[in-house]
């Protein structure tokens, strides 16, 4: 049976860099994959590319790039990655000229096609995550951009492509794709897309399946996190899965992790819904089958839906927030004073608010009073005041009635921090899936 | 005993939606978390925090539960006033939960670990 080696050289878009070029030295691979794009990160980089039609790609693209292309060019390895954010053609030119400027004549495809701005604008589409629908964000709509299949990016990878380069696009497609390349699956054999659809998932976010996100001491104890390698998915062409890791690289593949791994941000687990097929985890089973080898089998799968999922960013509110520390004996009490003074002199001045958060940082600023109740008295504790404004200027305010408890507030506040920004939220619609229409788009090479 | 004895987890999001995962360190502790770590436990114990359902899903393969709990990230990760906006600490704190491990129903797992 074929199979293939696919390494997960990335999980966010600030990740670790070294244990990616460990996967493409050591790991034996035919495929690396970054998964870089967050929810919102989008929306920013439509920004950026408004301000600068060559930008709004991933900051890091050229720093990866720089540090895993000659060896993967030397291997033969073709790099899969999100990393082209709100403009992937430029990522992908940027990437061709990185190549050549290293003495490499590469291959580079851009997937465009995942902005869908313009379709959404025409439909007044309902909003999941709460009522309303997204005509009522007007003018402070930013980004529209639909999940992606993995169709495109193996069509790009059949074309011959050594990077493929995507906007947005469901982050299990960016490793189902080079499954469909290699072997062939057919779009409709929904228990092998099912199956590949694991696979992507248990490796999507890099370092937390082999022992990152994972450690606690005297209960879950890992090794050398410091030099936490990377997983490697072995996948066979009958969506059998090995997932492991690098010989000597840091971290664990175990039955714990995986199994951490498998459920992670997974709601029902007989519909984990992705643009390719519904996916089905329920009956996954997890096994150790050596050391840092774990199989995983079980996976299946159901007819995709007929929607695609579409983030859309858009201007939400403005947040203002300022902290200030208290220590020693009585900090507790001092830091409570600190906050009522605050709550007060925010209504004495007349601070536009619509929601407010008072916490005590070391106290209950996680999971609020309630849940934190039985806490013990802390040694030092940080005072924090959050709210949302309609503009910058009222959250400026915010922050300001935090530093001047300095030389107004209790006893020894140190430290003091305030901060200011726009929100730019991220909130979800489904758009029929024939209104994005994929392209693939080849620069570098002899394509140029 | 606390629940953090016996079982491991991770939380993962999705607007504001929290998902956590509850997973048996010992196969022999799953009906533990089947007949303790209940829907209407969790949501009692995130009162403040969770303002909508919390539902449980079941993963008797890998002796695991998953719990989804819809309004618990103030408004949204991209959004949230929280410090911990993603909710990440939430599986820490449901590790707190008390278990109920009458002799007779537990067996020690150290050997597990």
């Amino acid at each position: 049976m074929r199979t293939i080696r696919i390494g997960s050289g990335a999980g966010y878009s600030g990740d670790r860099i070294e244990p990616a070029v460990e996967l493409a030295e050591k790991g034996d691979i035919q495929y690396l994959v970054f998964e870089c794009l967050g929810e919102r990160t989008v929306a920013l980089a439509q920004q950026a590319r408004l301000r600068n039609p060559e930008s709004g790609f991933d900051p890091l693209l050229e720093e990866r790039m720089r540090a895993v292309l000659p060896l993967c060019a030397a291997k033969g390895i073709k790099i899969v990655t999100n990393m082209g954010a709100a403009n992937p053609l430029a990522a992908a030119r940027k990437t061709a000229a990185i190549a050549r400027s290293v003495g490499l004549s590469l291959k580079v495809a851009a997937v465009t096609g995942d902005d869908v701005l313009d379709a959404c604008k025409q439909r007044d589409l309902p909003i999941m995550e709460f009522d309303g629908t997204i005509s009522q964000f007007g003018n402070r709509l930013i980004s529209a951009n639909a999940y992606l299949g993995a169709a495109p990016m193996a069509e790009a990878l059949s074309g011959g492509a050594d990077v493929v380069i995507t906007g947005r696009a469901s982050d299990p497609a960016l490793f189902l794709a080079p499954l469909i390349h290699a072997f062939g699956w057919p779009m409709d054999d929904w228990s092998l897309l099912g199956k590949g659809i694991v696979a992507g998932h248990m490796l999507e976010c890099a370092g937390q399946v082999t022992g990152g996100y994972f450690a606690d001491p005297s209960f879950k104890d890992v090794e050398n996190l410091a030099r936490l390698g990377f997983p490697i998915g072995e996948v066979g062409e009958d969506g059998s899965l090995i997932v492991t890791k690098v010989d000597g690289s840091g971290g664990a593949v175990t039955a714990q992790t995986c199994k951490e791994q498998l459920l992670y941000e997974v709601h029902d687990p007989t519909r984990y819904i992705q643009p390719d097929v519904t996916a089905d985890f329920s009956q996954v089973e997890i096994a150790e089958i050596g050391k840092d080898r774990v199989r995983i089998s079980g996976g299946s799968g159901s007819k995709r839906p007929p929607t695609l999922k579409v983030s859309v960013g858009y201007v939400d509110s403005f947040i203002g927030e300022g902290q200030m520390s208290y220590a020693g004996p009585g900090a507790l009490a001092r830091g409570r004073l600190a906050l009522d003074i605050v709550r007060e002199r925010l209504k004495l001045t007349g601070v536009a608010a619509n929601e407010l958060r008072f916490d005590l940082i070391g106290v209950d600023s996680l999971h609020g009073a309630r849940v934190s109740a039985h806490a013990n008295e802390p040694y030092e504790v940080r005072v924090r005041v959050s709210g949302r404004t309609d503009n910058l200027r009222e959250a400026i305010r915010i922050g300001n009635e935090v530093e001047t408890l300095y030389t107004n507030g209790p006893a020894g506040g140190g430290g003091a921090f305030k901060s200011a920004r726009d929100v730019v939220a991220v909130a979800s619609v489904l758009l029929p899936r024939e209104l994005a229409q994929p392209r693939v788009q080849f620069v570098g090479a002899d394509s140029r | 005993m606390k629940l953090r004895e016996i079982a491991h987890s991770r939380t993962g999001d999705k607007g504001n939606i929290s998902n956590i995962s509850v997973i048996a360190y010992d196969a022999r502790h799953y009906p533990l978390l089947l007949a303790q770590v209940t829907p209407a436990r969790v949501k009692a114990h995130f009162a403040g925090v969770v303002e909508g359902e919390v539902v449980r899903y079941e993963l008797p393969r890998i002796f695991a539960l998953n719990f989804v709990m819809d309004r618990a990230l103030g408004g949204g990760v991209t959004r949230s006033l929280a410090l911990d906006a993603h909710g990440k600490s939430l599986s820490s704190a449901l590790l707190d939960l008390e278990i109920d491990a009458a002799p007779d129903r537990f067996q020690p797992i150290d050997e597990k670990r």
